[in-house]
């Protein structure tokens, strides 16, 4: 299959208004077929990227591919794309038939025609015979699925999505999570995909980019922004991260020896990375990679002293919460209960060794 | 084409023309596309309205000779407005008497003070009724504000007119009140005086006054209501210092709405104002009319406005609206 | 919220209806009454000044002249504010606060300076004859605001992403304001040109300004109320008038709360 890696190209794209960068100096290739999530907090500019593809905004400078052509000349409605409002933005005046429909008008089909186009989309979003209905008698999941067939009916090249599962409870944005990464599979239409939950990034996404204040921090995978954050603010806002501020110490090949200040001596791998004496750089360990131990582990393995400041028991797990003097905060542990029971648990102020796995710990110098 | 994208393999592009460069600035510069949809209102207005007002201008700055309009530059009827007198005043008869023409800035005082004490009337009337809408009327809302906006549907003549048949000498009270037996003699001191015409006007500017009010007032959250009873106000001190501090601006638009237009009325003091209600406005009407002297009626026009936008500038930096509107943003 | 002050509130209520309506409901209660003069006690039922009223050539050829000029007010102004609303609720336009303001200048603008600006620009800049048409651009150019304030506020209630949503389903900026901005706007549209024909048919102090052979409704009025005996042709004319109002307004109230119905947002 011959997959274009730059399907969709961002070229340097910046958005201004007035004084505040939305968007700055973003440059971005997205694979044809692929699911593709903008991630970050409100404001990033994600939604604003989104709209730049869309047509609805135009970038301040840079330039936007798809599939080969510039989108700077080209009005919203002529692009290849369709978009996935977040109120969805179904027509009040319209039956779903007719608002499934809307787009068709173009094509000049006739009534036949659009009818079964239209009885196709119902039955890919599992509402068949919904067609003479209006908008206000749709629950919230079904108007988002009649947005979401209103859009693809046109066979666009690609989809847009303006976070769609918001508005939805946990338990329907589960579901519809699923349904969505399975349609976007079988139609193989490029989806890009905003969301703010960073869980639901991870679980649909063949890729995700991560943004903040209208640059972009990293583009991987699910797994690699896990377990590979290239920044400290990549790494904080993908799940939980212990952080420990250091200073190199010494470097010795591709091991570096860091001073933790309170935490102690510690070694990681410098990953590639040329460092020096004195450099400051954060030691990065996620919760669940933290081994709790009563006595002090052997030399040459990296250990952290402290005490348990506080427990939270949630069944299959526990997280604890570890004190050590001079840290400004605690660090937090998460242990599967499956070697605990009610003989070996452990108590707060209990006096404890924290070790990890070699290679467990990220070292992040942004 | 795999892995990493150079600027050299980048979509080769045809010189784009004319058309599409075009269309590319119009797609970039929303400020223009709206702009352009905006043109024309923008130019009707401007020209019928900041056109005629230049013109106004100009004019306060000419001379009137007879039915000719001479075209040279004079501080003539600015200065028969302000000039001061010649003689000593005698300040008991004339408060205005250190003017050589003290009728214009005169009547321009009782106007202003006519259109403060009508906006008075008309707020204070309609305060509570708006307040009665906003937090006592839970059903048929609609009702109520039609009920209240549909006499004001009718020709304003008419209802100024009706007022006069109201207050007049053989008038609805006089007649009633003489019928019922409770007076000898018609009161005379209901009509064609500025009380007259305040009460006049009270009634006519009601709904101006009355719907940005009760705007204000449906807008506030009522769960500062609950938050003030739960730290200890009484119904009183909750409308003391959460109702209507919150309901200011409206009641500021309304006073506003209700006072500027109603300085230059003149329709008001000539149907029910009689000799003694008569404000600025009929003076610039007659200026341009029989009284022939059109610049001076721009002059006058324009020391109203001028006036009137003091007045008003010094009124919202009183009330401390700067303050508030930072509060709000 | 104690119950005393509910009835309090409530009689005012009341009372301030009756003030509002008293002095104009006196006007159909006399134009009924068989005597010249309007004062109590009534003389007796008659539909004589109705009569006179209609029989009466300069006020039929007045009240035509009103809803000409009404009509192609209600119409243009509605225009300017369709366009004016749509440019400043849906562009992010640089120094849209105070062209905006600009627009509205009209409405703050006591009427007498307007009228006399107008009247010596077209008198001495123009040298056109004062007539109809005059009248109607005075016209619009108050009805213009009211009409931009509430297309705005009409645009702005309604749901953004509509319209967006229209143009990337492939629809260009024309047929999305037909297919879309048009049906859900109208209530406001049909609410604009009310309240500009209404504003038009009533306004008095601009139409006497800048009017010339031609008069309409308003400036009749004041001529008539000149003349005592005319008096209650003119009350019976007024009465007309209320009833009119009164119709045109309840309509176009059901208009509107039917529109508001299909223009929220779903499920907001």
């Amino acid at each position: 299959m011959n997959q274009r890696q730059d399907f969709i190209s961002i070229q340097n794209v910046s958005k201004h208004f007035g004084a505040v960068r939305a968007v700055d100096a973003l440059t971005c290739h997205i694979a044809q077929g692929e699911f593709f999530s903008l991630l970050g907090p409100s404001g990033c500019g994600k939604t604003t990227l989104l709209r730049m593809l869309a047509g609805f905004e135009s970038p301040t400078a840079g330039e936007l591919f798809i599939d080969g052509q510039p989108m700077s000349a080209v009005p919203p409605h002529q692009r290849p794309t369709n978009m996935v409002f977040q109120n969805y933005a179904i027509f009040p005046h319209l039956d779903v038939r007719d608002n499934i429909a809307y787009g068709l008008r173009r094509r000049r089909l006739s009534r036949r025609e659009t009818d079964a186009e239209v009885e196709k989309m119902l039955e890919l979003i599992k509402l068949p015979g919904y067609g003479a209905r209006r908008a206000d008698q749709l629950s919230g999941g079904q108007r988002q699925r009649v947005a979401l067939a209103r859009a693809l009916v046109r066979q666009p090249k690609v989809l847009l999505l303006d976070e769609p599962l918001g508005a939805l409870d946990k338990k329907l944005r589960e579901e519809m999570q699923i349904e969505l990464r399975q349609l976007q599979r079988a139609v193989g239409i490029t989806f890009v995909f905003v969301t703010h939950d960073q869980e639901e990034a991870l679980t649909m996404s063949d890729r995700i980019l991560v943004m903040s204040k209208g640059r972009a921090l990293q583009v991987d995978n699910s797994t690699l922004l896990y377990e590979a954050p290239n920044c400290r603010e990549v790494a904080d806002f993908i799940g939980t991260m212990n952080f420990f501020d250091s200073t190199v110490a010494s470097v010795n090949g591709n091991q570096v020896e860091l001073d933790a200040g309170p935490a102690g001596r510690l070694k990681v791998g410098s990953g590639g990375r040329t460092l020096a004496p004195g450099m400051t750089v954060t030691l990065a360990i996620r919760p669940e990679k933290l081994q709790i131990v009563r006595q002090k582990p052997g030399e040459g393995t990296n250990c952290i002293q402290g005490t348990i400041g506080a427990e939270a028991y949630l069944g299959d797990r526990s997280h604890y919460y570890i004190e050590v003097p001079g840290l400004p905060r605690r660090i937090a542990v998460a242990l599967q209960n499956a070697a605990r029971s009610l003989d070996n648990s452990t108590s707060t102020g209990q006096p404890v060794w924290l070790t990890w796995e070699p290679g467990a710990a990220v070292l992040l110098t942004a | 084409m795999s892995g990493a994208l150079d600027s050299a393999s980048s979509p080769q592009l045809a010189q784009p023309g004319l058309g599409e460069r075009v269309r590319a600035f119009l797609l970039r510069s929303e400020a223009t596309r709206g702009y352009l949809l905006l043109s024309p209102t923008l130019l009707v207005m401007f020209g019928m309205m900041i056109v005629p007002l230049a013109g106004l201008i100009a004019l306060s700055f000419w001379r009137q000779h007879y039915f000719e309009i001479e075209h040279t530059f004079t501080l003539e009827s600015y200065w028969t407005i302000i000039a001061p007198a010649t003689s000593l005043p005698n300040l008991l008869d004339e408060p205005f008497g250190l003017f050589a023409n003290p009728i214009y800035l005169k009547l321009l005082g009782k106007s202003l003070w006519m259109a403060f004490t009508a906006t008075l009337a008309v707020v204070l009337l309609a305060y509570p009724m708006a307040y009665f809408l906003a937090f006592r009327v839970v059903r048929y809302k609609m009702a109520w504000l039609i009920l209240i906006t549909l006499p004001f549907w009718t020709s304003y003549l008419l209802r100024v007119f009706a007022w006069k048949i109201i207050l007049g000498f053989n008038g609805v009270i006089n007649s009633g009140l003489t019928g019922l037996g409770l007076i000898k003699e018609p009161l005379e001191f209901l009509l064609y005086n500025p009380t007259a015409v305040t009460i006049t006007l009270a009634h006519a500017w009601a709904p101006w006054a009355i719907l940005p009010i009760y705007v204000s007032l449906e807008k506030i959250d009522r769960s500062f209501l609950e938050a003030a009873t739960d730290l200890g106000d009484g119904p009183f001190h909750r409308f003391l210092r959460v109702t209507l501090p919150l309901s200011l601006p409206g009641t500021i638009a309304a006073s506003l709405l209700v006072f500027i237009p109603t300085v230059g009325d003149y329709v008001t003091p000539s149907l029910v104002g009689g000799t003694s209600g008569i404000m600025i406005g009929n003076v610039i009407q007659s200026l341009f009319g029989k009284a022939n002297n059109q610049p001076l009626g721009a002059a006058m026009s324009l020391v109203m406005m001028l006036v009137i936008t003091a007045l008003v500038l010094l009124f919202l930096w009183v009330v401390g609206y700067r303050r508030m509107r930072r509060r709000e943003a | 919220m104690g119950r005393g002050r509910f009835n309090l509130l409530f009689y005012y209520g009341i009372a301030y209806l009756v003030f509002l309506y008293a002095p104009v409901l006196l006007l159909p209660m006399f134009s009924f009454n068989d005597s010249i003069y309007v004062a109590f006690p009534f003389k007796g039922f008659t539909f004589k000044w109705y009569e006179q009223m209609a029989a009466s050539a300069g006020l039929t050829s007045a009240f035509w002249n009103s809803v000409k000029v009404g009509t192609g007010v209600a119409v243009v102004s509605t225009i300017f504010g369709l366009l004016g609303a749509k440019a400043v609720t849906r562009y992010r336009l640089p120094w849209s606060g105070p062209v905006t303001g600009m627009i509205m200048l009209p409405l703050v603008i006591p009427g007498i300076v307007v009228g006399v600006a107008l009247l010596s620009i077209i008198r001495k800049v123009f040298d056109l004859e004062l007539s109809l048409l005059t009248i109607s651009a005075g016209h619009v150019l108050v009805c213009t605001p009211f009409a931009m304030m509430v297309l705005m506020s009409r645009l702005e209630g309604f749901d953004k992403s509509l319209e967006e949503a229209s143009l990337d389903l492939g629809e260009n900026g024309w047929r999305t304001f037909w297919r879309v901005t048009f049906p859900l706007a109208l209530p406001g549209i049909v609410a604009s040109l009310l309240l500009c024909f209404t504003t038009s048919f009533d306004e008095f102090i601009l139409a006497f300004f800048l009017a010339g052979n031609e008069v309409t409704l308003p400036i009749y009025i004041w001529g008539q109320l000149r003349f005592p005996n005319r008096l209650p042709a003119t009350l019976a004319l007024g009465s007309c008038i209320l009833l009119g109002s009164f119709v045109i307004v309840t309509f176009s109230e059901w208009l509107r709360r039917r529109g508001a119905k299909s223009a929220l947002p779903a499920g907001l």
